[in-house]
């Protein structure tokens, strides 16, 4: 493991904070697998786990971004892997909905970003972590940061 | 029902002892674990981390020690031997004696104060004697039973009555000086032996200083170097001086490979270990400069020679192939350490310093081996260990007696493991009329209806693995800040059996209802944590996890404050999610008792058999038209007999087997159900079945390199094997060339067989006709255990054996029909050419292509070498995460016949464990209707991929419809939740509000 692996993130103040849904069969056991292999990657993200990718809701998505997220990841298994046959088709199609939503909103769609990793690739789960969290740097913090003041700004339902 | 159960005596509590008791009682047979050490865990409990994972040992072991110790079919005897076996199966009568303990176990809470107080020190076992017990003392803080017991050599009490400290200071009275030996009788129905193996005494190689030079050590005692809980907390220091070394040599084969210690045999095991080492050694020290002296790397098994690549250009370690280091001589000033070797590539004696040595010891068989054959009376081979033949590898000398792991030959672990359920199954069927039903436990369930949540956390250190990059106790004041966080704590090993009891203490004393563990992943250690809090009354499901080891601790190594904050951040996640926790429950679903092995090899044939010996119906799918797979075609002898022989022989055992039908030129062509209840659609119809073993095989490289195909001289080994078996191999000069579709750019593993079926090969022609001249060109000789000999014999028959550089293949040209090979040799450090009448290709081992097709139909995965990839590499070696399905033989990876029927027997137990219970449980997280809100509308209806949702007439109302979830088909994904438009569709476990929660506390600013 080499230090230089590692975010350099001095010259950045910056910090994005990123929300990273995984599926638990195929993304999640994948970051463990980075784990398990050292593969170093910043800290800017933290994994909610769900059984499917399919189970996240586009409300959830939203609520992340309204709650202040600088970018959202889902990740599930890649096509034709899943383990709940075809659970990652509707994400696929979720996801393409919502970002044309989020655009309509104002938001980068690039904020929201689909990535497909197995269990077995652990490397591929640290590309997805350091190359997310680059590209948020790059974009900036969200415009929707600060916009959650409002106490009544509570989603419907909830 | 319990004295008409049938038993098993298993003797050793090692992981071997263990997974076989587990596998046993879980198929309803009752287990006397017998044990003579004062508790369970083996040699694996010493380790720090397992390859090729990097796992740490103890984090995986513990979770199968705690759940052995809490099984209510096996009865756990430490401290105990056996004295006679009587009888003969399935009646034998085992006479055993429980040594005292001095402490009385059921009064011991385990709390060390007697340890404390106790004025005796005594080197500690555990830690290869670098660190001190007393005499009164648990081998290991994680110790199952979590029970003190009196070493009687060394208690002043017992030897001179003096002190007598424990007894007055013990506040529950356990001490019991007068303790005396109990004898017990047992009947069992068979015995299944794995006492392990001991390691090599490296004294007995006395060029190398051990125990003379302080800086020479032994790999067992550097495995406790590198563990948080060893002498040095983890940290690699010199014992001479406490400095941090910079050059670490590990010298390979001490006590194996060498006539002169006795031990000709190969470890199997060192290779991969010295490698691991290495590679943590480096990760634990800045700047630290492995070198592995080696004579072959035999990285052979799954994805160990990806290992060995990672480990030479990732970690820098220096891979230093060399005859074997002749002496080392200590600086008497510096206590460095000077390796004298002569260096095969020039021939010339070299000398390189070190600041500390490990020397990779053997694996010997255990202690007290001999007599443990005379009780038994079983045979042991010419090397000690116990004997087993290639057609039967579980079974001893004496019918109903089988043995598993390391005392039958040195192997590493997940062989073990898979050999252990294999030797399960194989006593299961001495009993199979005698299966017993296990009772549920009777733990009254806590009421938290309307409780505000009361939160309880325990902050695991993981030894070093969390603690060595995050602020643990920071993280447990953090959390006690958390709202509905009752009490928090720190735990050094959380899944450890003193962890277990802390939790259950914790929710009574606390009153605690819901509880989070901030430890490793819930996808390994969950289920254990459930089972806890659940004997403590909560139910299972109120308990959530925060993954700060693999998702936090091990990412994030270089930056320990960041670390900190965001384990924070995850346990404050976890505790939102848990404040809205609710009960769940499983509903039983029915067992359809019979199975289905997708393959008529030998692995398939050996799986089904062992499944049908239990009394249940078996269904072999095989799509080619006779049963035999690869084994057909391998015409070589082992012990005695040709495989393709045995092969035809289990065929007609299948096909005699009243309980196993066999569908031939059959395909499977889908796959529906779940666990209990799949239904395998084939080409010929439909098979009900409630398991299914993958068995499929894999096929032989057809090569195109080499002039294969072109020249009638240039054949694979197969190919000689069918000539040697018509008599008709005239060529006088013969070259064998390996690694043929195998540790190249296509295939980059080790296809494990073909050092050994060459070689094999070699000494039959060169025995037949010894004018014959054999030229064998490879990259490593990979004869790892008994094999080893092999090696040895076909070199003493003049067989030439010519290494060629890892990145240079030999070259074969033709003029005419005339054949030559140019390689480099690099001993001699230059070409040769050769004019061989016949090249043979030892031809790699390659998985089906249409592996992808089975595996989506299984929902299983694949490896990145598309053979089948089981659940856990290390201690779930047969198994695939998808519950019910399982795996053996050439499927999984390259072996041999003898290992692809232990394995196969191993997912026949596996399979039992499912198929012989009375019924299974529903999965607690499923899909649930609100139906106040449901106004079946539909859309959840087509998003289900197994068609669990219907719509039906709202019984309230007929006017209305609504969706209804079938519990036994939903698998809990979720994805209908996140479609219904008016938000009645929820998932148990993973609802909205829950979601939400944890989202919303991650965004939360803090500290």
């Amino acid at each position: 493991m080499t230090t230089s692996e590692m975010a350099t993130t001095s010259s950045e103040t910056f910090e994005p904070k990123i929300i990273a849904f995984c599926c638990n069969w195929c993304s999640y056991a994948g970051a463990d697998l980075a784990g398990v292999s050292r593969l170093q990657m910043p800290t800017n993200f933290l994994v909610i786990r769900a059984m499917c990718s399919a189970r996240v809701d586009p409300e959830h998505v939203l609520r992340a971004f309204s709650k202040g997220a600088d970018g959202v990841l889902v990740l599930g298994c890649h096509p034709a892997d899943c383990h709940y046959i075809g659970g990652n088709y509707r994400t696929r199609r979720r996801i393409a909905l919502l970002k044309m939503l989020l655009e309509q909103y104002g938001l980068d769609p690039d904020r929201l970003h689909l990535e497909w990793v197995s269990a077995s690739e652990g490397t591929r789960f640290q590309a997805t972590i350091k190359d997310f969290t680059e590209k948020m740097k790059e974009l900036g913090p969200s415009p929707l940061r600060g916009a959650d003041k409002d106490p009544n700004r509570e989603s419907a339902g909830y | 029902m319990a004295d008409k159960m049938g038993a098993v005596l298993v003797v050793g509590g090692g992981i071997s002892g263990v997974q076989t008791a587990l596998d046993l009682a879980e198929s309803g047979f009752k287990v006397y674990l017998v044990e003579n050490k004062p508790s369970i865990g083996g040699v694996m409990s010493q380790l720090d981390k397992t390859f090729p994972t990097n796992d740490c040992s103890m984090c995986i072991l513990s979770p199968k020690l705690v759940e052995a110790s809490r099984h209510p079919m096996i009865t756990l005897m430490t401290l105990t031997d056996v004295l006679s076996v009587d009888g003969e199966a399935p009646n034998f009568k085992v006479k055993v004696v429980h040594n005292p303990r001095y402490v009385d176990f059921d009064k011991c809470v385990g709390c060390g104060i007697c340890a404390e107080k106790c004025p005796v020190k005594v080197p500690n076992e555990y830690d290869v004697g670098l660190m001190i017990r007393k005499a009164i003392y648990i081998p290991f803080a994680q110790a199952v039973p979590l029970k003190y017991s009196i070493d009687a050599t060394k208690c002043l009490k017992l030897n001179k009555d003096r002190c007598g400290l424990c007894e007055k200071n013990c506040p529950a009275g356990a001490i019991k000086y007068d303790d005396k030996p109990v004898e017990e009788e047992l009947d069992v129905g068979a015995i299944i032996l794995a006492p392990g193996f001991n390691v090599f005494d490296a004294k007995l190689k006395k060029e190398y200083g051990y125990g003379i030079y302080q800086n020479v050590l032994t790999s067992l005692e550097f495995e406790r170097f590198l563990s948080a809980t060893g002498p040095y907390g983890g940290h690699v220091v010199r014992p001479s001086d406490q400095q941090t070394p910079k050059k670490v040599a590990w010298i390979q084969c001490v006590g194996s490979r060498d006539e002169k210690t006795g031990n000709t045999y190969c470890s199997s095991v060192c290779c991969m270990y010295a490698m691991k080492q290495a590679i943590i050694a480096g990760e634990h020290t800045a700047g630290l400069k492995p070198t592995i002296f080696f004579m072959d790397v035999r990285a052979f098994g799954k994805e160990f020679e990806d290992y060995k690549v990672r480990a030479q250009n990732e970690y820098g370690i220096e891979m230093h192939r060399a005859a074997r280091v002749a002496n080392i001589i200590e600086d008497p000033e510096t206590k460095n350490l000077i390796l004298r070797y002569s260096d095969p590539s020039t021939n010339e004696v070299s000398e390189e310093e070190f600041d500390m040595v490990v020397l990779s010891v053997g694996l010997q068989p255990p202690v007290g081996a001999t007599s443990l054959s005379k009780i038994f009376n079983i045979d042991l081979n010419s090397y000690g260990f116990a004997g087993t033949s290639t057609y039967s590898p579980l079974s001893s000398s004496r019918d109903g007696i089988f043995v598993t792991g390391a005392f039958a030959a040195p192997k590493d672990i997940p062989t073990s493991v898979a050999e252990a359920s294999g030797a399960a199954a194989k006593a299961g069927a001495y009993i199979a009329d005698k299966r017993g039903v296990l009772e549920e436990s009777t733990v009254q369930e806590i009421d938290v209806e309307g409780q505000e949540p009361r939160i309880g956390v325990l902050v695991c250190d993981c030894g070093i693995n969390i603690a060595g990059t995050i602020d643990v106790p920071a993280v447990v004041e953090y959390s006690k800040s958390l709202k509905n966080v009752e009490y928090a704590e720190e735990g050094k090993y959380a899944c450890s059996a003193d962890c277990q009891e802390r939790i259950k203490d914790l929710i009574k004393e606390h009153n605690l209802n819901r509880f989070v563990v901030a430890s490793c992943t819930p996808r390994t250690h969950e289920p254990l944590f459930q089972s806890t809090i659940k004997e403590a009354g909560l139910n299972p499901y109120l308990f959530e996890m925060a993954n700060i080891r693999d998702q936090c601790s091990w990412i994030h190594m270089n930056e320990p404050e960041r670390a900190t904050k965001k384990a924070k951040d995850l346990v404050r996640m976890a505790v939102a999610k848990s404040r809205l926790l609710e009960p769940l429950y499983e509903s039983k679903l029915p067992v359809t008792h019979s199975a289905v092995v997708i393959g008529g090899g030998i692995s398939g044939m050996t799986a089904a058999l062992d499944i049908a010996s239990q009394g249940f119906k078996v269904d072999i799918i095989e799509r080619t038209g006779a049963l035999g797979g690869n084994a057909a075609n391998i015409h070589h002898e082992e012990d005695g007999k040709k495989i393709s022989t045995f092969a035809k022989e289990l065929a007609d055992k299948v096909n005699a087997d009243k309980n196993i039908t066999v569908h031939l030129n059959t395909e499977v062509q889908d796959v529906g159900g779940f666990v209990g209840n799949f239904k395998i659609q084939t080409s010929q119809g439909e098979i009900e079945t409630g398991s299914v073993v993958v068995a499929v095989g894999a096929e032989e490289y057809k090569p195109t390199e080499y002039l294969y195909g072109q020249n009638s001289n240039v054949v694979t080994q197969l190919e000689l094997e069918a000539k040697m078996e018509s008599g008709n191999v005239p060529a006088k000069r013969i070259a064998m060339i390996q690694c043929v579709g195998s540790r190249n750019t296509d295939a980059p593993y080790c296809s494990r067989v073909c050092c050994a079926n060459a070689i094999k090969n070699a000494i039959s022609l060169k025995k037949a006709d010894p004018s014959k001249d054999i030229y064998v060109f490879h990259k490593d000789i990979r004869t790892y255990g008994f094999r080893e000999d092999l090696y040895k014999e076909a070199g003493s028959l003049g067989v030439k054996f010519i290494r060629v550089p890892e990145d240079k293949p030999p070259v074969v040209s033709q003029d005419g029909s005339a054949l030559t090979l140019t390689a480099f040799d690099t001993i001699l450090g230059d070409d040769v050419t050769l004019h061989p009448d016949m090249i043979v290709l030892s031809t790699g081992i390659r998985p089906h292509a249409d592996n992808e097709e089975l595996a989506k139909m299984l929902k299983v995965p694949l490896s990145k070498d598309k053979y089948f990839l089981e659940a856990h590499m290390k201690l779930r070696p047969v198994d695939f995460a998808t519950n019910g399905v399982y795996l053996a033989g050439l499927a999984h990876w390259p072996k041999f016949s003898d290992e692809s029927m232990a394995q196969a027997s191993g997912a026949a137990a596996r399979a039992i464990t499912i198929i012989s219970k009375p019924e299974l449980k529903s999965e607690g997280v499923i899909a649930a209707v609100n139906d106040d809100m449901c106004d079946g509308c539909a859309i959840c209806e087509p998003v289900c991929e197994y068609k669990a949702i219907t719509i039906v007439v709202d019984p309230k109302d007929a006017e209305k419809k609504k969706a209804v979830v079938n519990e036994g088909l939903c698998k809990g994904c979720g994805c209908c939740v996140a479609a219904c438009p008016s938000g009645a569709m929820e998932q148990r476990g993973f609802k909205n509000q829950q979601i939400i929660a944890a989202i919303d506390a991650a965004l939360e600013e803090c500290d």
